[in-house]
């Protein structure tokens, strides 16, 4: 195989602004402990595979993945949601056309998950895993239940608050995002460790949902409204032509 | 600025948002959106990002087909049975590319901390600078412990001239760790040991 001429890359996407995501090592979330590397990260200047990915569009999505209500032999059990909004870049630019995925615990605060083993009740009707794909504005939409609170074991009565677990891929292997979609006023969330890693506040902010009015559905759903922004490309173009912008 | 941090609304730093119809507004100039914080994927990742025909980057029988196996162990050395590898990957080196080739491949890990790839080996990858990198393929790990992905690259060990003049793992990478990155072959393909945190902690980089 001949190999093209290396093309000039574009620069890249710009990293988050310090504080918004948490510190791999971050003690109060006691897992870290053993797997958060201890060495420093190394800068990667972006190539070709930094800059490209997977562009996973509609043929990954059956009819009805985005609905998690609908179980074998009925409907799962909890109080219904939409859980819709919009996926854009930093620049504000809708990513249309991307995979979501989902996967939450049911309105009894338990995954149907083999190493879930605490004593909330399963429902043969929920499977808690859903995905969908952005429209051309970037929107998406989910019908599913509000998932229960559940405890685990990293500090005396830990108990998680509600979440969504939400994966995207957006448009790049740079803007692959993993995160977690909570809930407004959550009591919980004063001694959640890993909400409470991220440090900038107004970071955290941004992963609690809103309850939305005009998003619930009259003798349906109640609407909660939340906005996913990934990383946005580098202001600054590689190739400036006679130009050495450093703006 | 309270206003503009309203959960649930992706806000602009420096402008309004367009609130009337709750949506962001798309900026022109010097307003930019807060990033969407990551957190861990937890244990239970397997509900959504488990399907083990994800890990067929090309379908078995593949001419040039290779599996890319690894384990992904804590800083005890112990297993870490709930990560999931992620692989991408643009080319397809000498293979012809097979049909449906998206180049991405994921896996989760097992009890024993294994995960395994079925695709084709790629061949140089235009890196920054207009330079070429060596065959490597682009790596998340994800796991319960860690709260946002680690971004690593396998490298492959028959590739000795191309890896000695790789801008990244011959430039950027201290001699002593260069081997956490670079696979070595096996019967039918290559392995690759990541260790997320001591001795021998494999190279993971900022994006
Ligand atoms: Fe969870």
């Amino acid at each position: 195989m001949t190999t093209p001429e290396p093309a000039g890359l574009p620069a890249g996407y710009a990293p988050p602004a310090p504080g918004t995501n948490a510190p791999l090592a971050s003690p109060a979330y006691r897992s870290t402990g053993g797997r958060a590397p201890s060495r420093p990260l190394v800068p990667l200047p972006p190539g070709l595979h930094e800059l490209t990915g997977p562009l996973f569009g509609a043929d990954r999505v059956r009819p009805g993945d985005a609905d998690l209500t609908r179980g074998p032999s009925g409907e799962a059990v909890g109080q219904r949601i939409v859980v819709a909004g919009r996926v854009v870049d930093a620049d504000g630019r809708p990513v249309p056309d991307t995979l979501i995925e989902i996967w939450q615990a049911n309105a009894s605060g338990r995954y149907r998950h083999d190493r879930d083993r605490w004593p909330g009740a399963l429902d043969p009707n929920f499977t808690g895993a859903g995905r969908t794909v952005t429209d051309a504005e970037g929107c998406y939409r989910f019908l599913t239940v509000r998932p229960g609170a559940y405890p685990w074991g990293n500090h005396t009565n830990a108990w998680r608050p509600a979440h969504i677990h939400v994966s995207l891929f957006g448009r790049s292997f740079s803007q692959r995002l993993v995160t977690q979609m909570y809930f407004p006023d959550d009591p919980l969330f004063f001694q959640d460790p890993i909400l409470g890693a991220i440090p900038d506040p107004a970071a955290r902010r941004r992963l609690v949902s809103a309850y939305d009015h005009d998003l619930t559905e009259a003798e349906w759903a109640l609407g909660f409204r939340w906005d996913i922004v990934l990383r946005g490309p580098l202001a600054v173009p590689f190739e400036q032509p006679g130009e050495d912008d450093h703006g | 600025m309270a206003d503009l941090e309203q959960p649930g609304h992706a806000q602009p730093g420096h402008a309004q948002p367009d609130s009337a119809h709750h949506r962001p507004t798309v900026m022109t100039s010097g307003a930019t959106f807060g990033v969407s914080p990551s957190q861990t994927v937890g244990p239970f990742l397997h509900l959504a990002l488990g399907d083990p025909d994800e890990a067929l980057v090309v379908p078995v029988g593949t001419v040039g087909g290779i599996w890319v196996r690894g384990t992904v162990t804590d800083g005890n050395g112990d297993p870490v049975p709930d990560a999931v590898v992620e692989t991408w990957q643009t080319c397809t080196g000498d293979a012809a590319v097979p049909a449906g080739f998206v180049g991405f491949g994921r896996c989760p890990t097992d009890e024993d901390g294994r995960w395994a790839i079925h695709t084709v080996k790629p061949g140089p990858v235009p890196a920054a600078g207009r330079r070429r990198a060596a065959p490597h393929l682009a790596v998340s790990v994800f796991a319960r412990g860690l709260l946002d992905r680690v971004v690593t690259r396998i490298y492959f060990a028959d590739e000795a001239e191309a890896n000695a003049a790789d801008p990244v793992l011959a430039e950027l990478v201290e001699p002593a760790r260069r081997p956490t990155l670079v696979a070595t072959a096996t019967e039918d393909g290559y392995h690759l040991a990541m260790r997320l945190q001591g001795e021998d902690e494999t190279v993971f980089f900022a994006l």
